[in-house]
């Protein structure tokens, strides 16, 4: 066991040397034999003595459909950071797959490797157009060479009238992502996570801000990725996570605190106390 | 007695009364001005040979009279001539003795026996009374003597150090053990001490030497190390160049440790200097993000302001610092009031354009003071009560200036903490700068609160300006010396954290100080910069970075 | 394809591409073509204040390049344009030779007034003009990489990195100021006698010079249009405006910011490179802060995020910098002090933004 720690903390040493290793190959590497694709484990997070998170233990399976629920200051948003890398946990591990430690990865080799965010605000290039956000976000070659002399290929561009397509904003190809609508926005923020191919799909706050049809087409959306991808949703609009949920998770102070269908959430006397309080 | 010595005085009134220099009148005074034994030996120095001349000297000091060690004294410059006498009938008359007060051509000159002016060396024929070494030596002797002997223990003191300053002389081992016996100031005593020592040094037996040389050991005075080196290299005794060198050796340590505070020193007066010209930096920069290139600009108004007042109350310059500080605060807060109203408000949450447009305004006031006062820079005097300096020892003095800035910045932080922490507007402050839309709905003037925050940093500049005018020049590029290094403070201790900028400041200035012997002033300063450069590196948010949720975002 | 993308939907580029190109044929012609006692006839030194102006341009180009686009704004840009410079410089003082005032052949003036006795180490190969061209954009190449790498891995950024510049060259600019650095100190490097063996004070050489501003500066132009239209522009556009989304959707900022800093710099040096041999000097004082934050204020004015803007703006704003120095020198910093206050408070797109806005409004 020592040995192993120690081996783990000599791994986390060259973490500044991460760009001399060749890169891991996501796609051969990425092991899921076993049922989860993302592997959530003892992870905790704090900041100036707030815990944010506290020995978190969580796992995705591959292709579900997973909702996350909980009172504010929950840690729903810092798991998300931990996951694409942007916080580092104070103790844990997090593993894509069985085998790619996430914690020594960078934040685009996260997303380069198949694991892709919406934030809760949403956020798009606002001063490019909506094709060529959908541009960017599309998995290729992200290196800056590749991206000074890149041309796109008949297929790419279909695949993005497709995305186009399916985010309802081919009429809006050449406007200005900054003057689209708030709902707009995080459907094409969807569209651009839709582009990088991801396995896994983090959707923090998808509907907030949008209208009762909006909200349902964006649940249909949901649904129908699912199963080709994982898709882990944070959500506090409860109707929303009803119409959707399989299973869900109920954070509070950083834990998981209940895990199961939402019938059996609901009916939970700890997750009752939590929202409703004492 | 003293009924003789009151008429005397009357009598000399005429005379007195055309002196202006006091210590003249008092020489007129002197009761012993007609001892025929004085004046018999000054109307000796004027001819003779060498021989009789010392005899002379020795009969003045021994006289007793009062103008015998001023006399002395001068002889053993140069400043004695003879000349003609007056009455150039009477052919036994002896030559005058004339005193000059300097070497300069225009010196006065004046007759020692009844003080009378005499024209100046250009006017008068005269001849300069010859020394030869065997006088100088007797002479030196003989004042050193007449002033250990004398009244006043500061004069004592004074010629105590005199001797010390005049290196080793062996030949007054016997005066000064006579001298120390009977003094009773316990500081003459250890100057005395010390210099008998450095006359002992020369004994022929090796105990008194050694006993010597560990009395010397305790002193830091450059003509003991150079003694006691020259001692260890060339004594005839291995002991005494053991001892010598043990004594050098602590001593050395011991210059080393002043060394070390006076480095240290001059580093807090540099951060001193740092906290002053940033600390306004730190509220406009830290607690409200502006970006304000103008600072600096702000500080040489400041310090313009000081220059202003003196101009206006030129006889009472003591106070005029004290009133600058006030009216410093007052107009650098109005300019800057205006700059937050007229420019930076319809900039906020656009931190680039802010410090683009605060450059422009720093160039406006540059070139408005050059315009206004002139290119030049201006000279702010300094009242008496801050010049000088504090002499704790030989290698350790202090100037009152900059530890006068030393304590005032303090005292600056202290009172803006204060202002900050205790006050209504404080609070404010510090409520627009967490959650400006919160504290609006709260019912704070959100813009009033800014104007006023913005205004408070600038007037902390105009202070800063009023103890830079202390220290340095007074020009309009004043303020840019000190903009980046500001800057760097702020950047170094952790924006929006006063302590960190207090730390930063003081960190600073001391690491730059450090470095000056060794690599040279500029170099330091690249130095500085370049460890900041990676510093900054290391830790984005400073020394003490805000934390949480909220910085994150 | 690539020719609809550089050059035609880009008509504001196209207008200052072909004035470029009219000036580099104009100018030389009416210098050297029409006599002297003629009205058309531009005189030498004309010629070489327009040549400083592209030089000025093409250092603007490549200000709005990182700051326009990347939206980092540098107040250290200057730092590579003199060291572009003191490069050029260098290789201009070797080929003084004998003919200094001391006559020495292996050492310029000042060294020999300082007593060295030979050449510092990083003076070789100075005297051979590819070693010194490739310098030109080695050195301020490598500064940018090093202060770059450092800066973007620990995500310095906004206004801490401006800070960071100014300081970069506040500190050159010390450096250089001392003797020991071996660059001339004070006076810098200047009396140059010829390049390439051509006399460096000759009309033909003066036109050479200004002819290869304009292609430099015009190449510059296409060069940085095509990255700015390329998807890496595209990339380095997104991460200005939403960082973190560039991160997640898998590019690393850092990258793409060092290549954008490191290309900018190496611009620089280019007009650095080109702008000594017009002037005759350079000293420390092209690492003035003051200098590198006024460079900003052209890009600023003529409108920052349009590559022709740049140009537009370092000449518009040069050109009334020598028309206040000589004709009304106080009047000169109350100016581009105000440029500064009023182009931040009512012109943030500058001018070509102001042209724009008019042109909008005029078709409606």
């Amino acid at each position: 066991m020592s040995l192993l720690q120690q081996t783990r903390e000599t791994m986390r040493r060259d973490r500044v040397f991460d760009f001399m290793l060749p890169r891991p190959d996501f796609a051969q590497s990425l092991d899921t034999r076993h049922g989860p694709i993302l592997y959530v484990e003892g992870v905790s997070v704090s900041f100036d003595g707030f815990r944010a998170l506290n020995d978190l233990t969580l796992y995705i399976d591959d292709g579900e459909l997973r909702c996350i629920i909980g009172p504010n200051g929950a840690g729903k948003t810092t798991m998300m950071d931990v996951i694409t890398g942007k916080t580092r946990p104070d103790a844990g591990s997090v593993f894509f797959g069985q085998s790619i430690d996430l914690l020594r990865l960078s934040e685009h080799e996260i997303a380069q490797g198949g694991i892709g965010r919406k934030f809760q605000k949403p956020t798009v290039f606002e001063a490019l157009s909506v094709f060529e956000n959908l541009e960017l976000a599309m998995a290729s070659d992200k290196r800056v060479w590749a991206t000074l002399f890149h041309r796109l290929s008949g297929e790419q561009r279909d695949r993005i009238d497709e995305v186009l397509a399916l985010i309802r904003l081919s009429d809006l190809r050449d406007q200005r992502a900054g003057a689209l609508s708030h709902g707009q926005k995080q459907w094409l923020e969807i569209g651009m996570l839709l582009m990088q191919n991801p396995r896994v799909l983090l959707v923090d706050e998808p509907v907030a801000g949008m209208t009762g049809e909006e909200t349902e087409r964006t649940a249909e959306l949901l649904i129908s990725l699912a199963g080709r991808h994982s898709v882990v949703v944070v959500e506090h609009d409860m109707a929303f996570v009803r119409s959707i949920a399989r299973k869900v998770t109920v954070l509070h102070q950083g834990s998981v605190l209940a895990e199961g269908s939402m019938d059996q959430i609901q009916n939970d006397p700890r997750v009752i106390e939590v929202y409703l309080g004492e | 007695m003293p009924a003789l010595l009151f008429l005397l005085a009357l009598a000399s009134m005429p005379l007195g009364a055309q002196e202006t220099d006091a210590g003249s009148m008092q020489d007129t005074l002197a009761v012993e001005a007609v001892a025929p034994d004085f004046t018999a030996s000054i109307a000796r120095l004027g001819g003779g040979n060498f021989s009789e001349r010392r005899e002379a000297a020795i009969a003045i000091a021994d006289s007793g009279d009062e103008r015998s060690l001023n006399v002395l004294t001068a002889l053993l410059e140069g400043r004695l001539y003879t000349a003609s006498a007056i009455d150039a009938e009477a052919e036994d008359a002896p030559p005058r003795v004339l005193l000059a007060e300097s070497d300069a051509d225009d010196a006065p000159l004046r007759d020692i026996l009844n003080n009378e002016s005499a024209g100046t060396l250009a006017e008068v024929e005269t001849r300069r009374i010859p020394l030869n070494n065997a006088l100088r030596g007797t002479l030196r002797n003989l004042i050193a003597r007449l002033s250990l002997a004398d009244a006043n223990p500061a004069v004592r003191l004074d010629a105590a150090k005199r001797l010390l300053a005049a290196g080793t002389a062996p030949e007054l081992a016997p005066l000064l053990r006579e001298r120390l016996d009977a003094e009773t100031d316990d500081r003459v005593r250890d100057a005395l001490a010390l210099v008998l020592a450095l006359a002992e040094t020369n004994d022929d037996t090796v105990e008194v030497r050694i006993a010597a040389v560990e009395v010397l050991s305790g002193a830091l005075d450059p003509e003991v190390r150079a003694r006691l080196a020259e001692l260890m290299a060339n004594d005839a005794e291995p002991a005494v160049q053991r001892a010598a060198r043990a004594a050098l050796d602590s001593i050395q340590t011991r210059i080393e440790f002043y060394r070390f505070a006076e480095n240290l020193f001059f580093g807090l007066s540099l951060g001193s200097v740092l906290l002053l010209a940033a600390i306004g930096l730190a509220i406009t920069f830290g607690v409200m993000g502006v970006i304000n290139m103008a600072h600096g600009e702000l500080i040489m108004i400041g310090a313009y302001t000081t220059w202003v007042v003196q101009q206006w109350m030129p006889n009472h310059i003591e106070w005029s610092v004290l009133v600058a500080i006030p009216a410093a605060f007052l107009v650098a807060g109005l300019v800057g009031v205006a700059i937050e109203r007229g420019v930076i408000r319809f900039l906020y949450g656009r931190p680039l354009e802010t410090l683009l447009a605060t450059f422009g305004i720093s160039l406006i006031l540059q070139q408005a003071v050059r315009s206004i006062f002139s290119p030049l820079n201006r000279a702010v005097s300094t009242p008496s009560w801050m010049s000088g300096s504090l002499e704790i020892n030989p290698v350790l003095s202090i100037t009152w200036n900059r530890l006068y800035v030393l304590i005032f910045a303090l005292i600056v932080f202290a009172a803006l903490l204060a202002v900050l922490k205790k006050t209504s507007l404080g609070l404010k402050v510090r409520a627009v700068s967490q959650n400006r839309a919160m504290a609006r709905a709260c019912g704070v003037r959100a813009d009033w609160v800014d104007a006023m925050t913005f205004g408070l940093g600038a007037g902390i500049a105009g202070v800063a300006g009023v103890a830079l005018s202390q220290l340095t020049n007074v020009g309009p590029n004043l303020g840019q010396a000190y903009i980046i290094d500001s800057f760097m403070v702020v950047v170094f201790g952790g924006v929006g954290n006063l302590w960190g900028t207090l730390v930063g400041a003081m960190g600073l200035g001391v690491v730059n100080k450090f470095l000056e012997p060794w690599s040279g002033a500029v170099l330091a300063k690249i130095l500085v910069l370049v460890l900041l450069i990676l510093f900054i590196q290391k830790r984005p948010r400073g020394l003490f970075p805000q934390k949480g949720r909220a910085a994150e975002g | 394809m690539l020719t609809r993308r550089l050059f035609l939907s880009d008509r504001g580029g196209m207008v200052t591409l072909a004035l470029l190109l009219a000036l580099g044929i104009v100018v030389p012609l009416l210098n050297l073509v029409v006599p002297a006692d003629s009205p058309l006839h531009v005189s030498t030194y004309t010629v070489t204040l327009i040549g400083k102006f592209l030089c000025y341009a093409l250092l603007a180009l490549s200000i709005d390049l990182i700051w326009g686009f990347g939206g980092i704004l540098t107040l250290g840009h200057g730092a590579f344009f003199a060291l572009g410079g003191y490069c050029m410089g260098m290789y201009l003082m070797r080929q003084i030779g004998a003919r200094g005032v001391y006559g020495n052949a292996e050492l310029p003036d000042f060294m020999v007034f300082l007593n060295w006795t030979e050449l510092p180490w990083y003076w070789f190969g100075f005297d051979m003009f590819w070693f010194a061209m490739l310098m030109v954009v080695l050195v301020p190449g490598t500064l940018a990489l090093v202060f770059g790498w450092f800066a973007f891995r620990s995500r310095v950024t906004g206004v801490y990195l401006s800070i960071m510049t100014q300081a970069l060259v506040f500190a050159l600019m010390l450096a250089f100021f001392r003797n020991e650095m071996g660059f001339g100190g004070n006076n810098g490097l200047t009396d140059f006698k010829d390049i390439l063996g051509f006399d460096i004070q000759a009309d033909g050489t003066r036109i050479a010079l200004f002819l290869a501003s304009v292609i430099a500066l015009m190449l510059a132009y296409v060069a940085s249009r095509f990255i700015v239209t390329s998807r890496m522009g595209r990339v380095v556009t997104a991460i200005r405006d939403a960082e973190g989304r560039a991160r997640f959707s898998g590019y690393r900022v850092e990258a793409y910011m060092l290549w954008l800093f490191v290309f900018s710099a190496m611009m620089a040096g280019v007009a650095g490179a080109l702008f000594v041999p017009q002037v005759g000097i350079i000293n420390p004082g092209e690492f003035s802060p003051l200098n590198s934050i006024e460079q900003v204020v052209w890009v600023a004015v003529g409108g920052r995020g349009t590559l022709f803007g740049s140009i537009v703006g370092a000449f518009s704003v040069n050109y009334a910098k020598t028309w206040f120095t000589s004709s009304w020198p106080e009047a000169w910093l109350f100016a581009l002090g105000a440029l500064f206050v009023l182009v931040t408070l009512f012109l943030p797109r500058g001018i070509v933004g102001l042209l724009r806005r008019r042109r909008a409004g005029g078709d409606a």
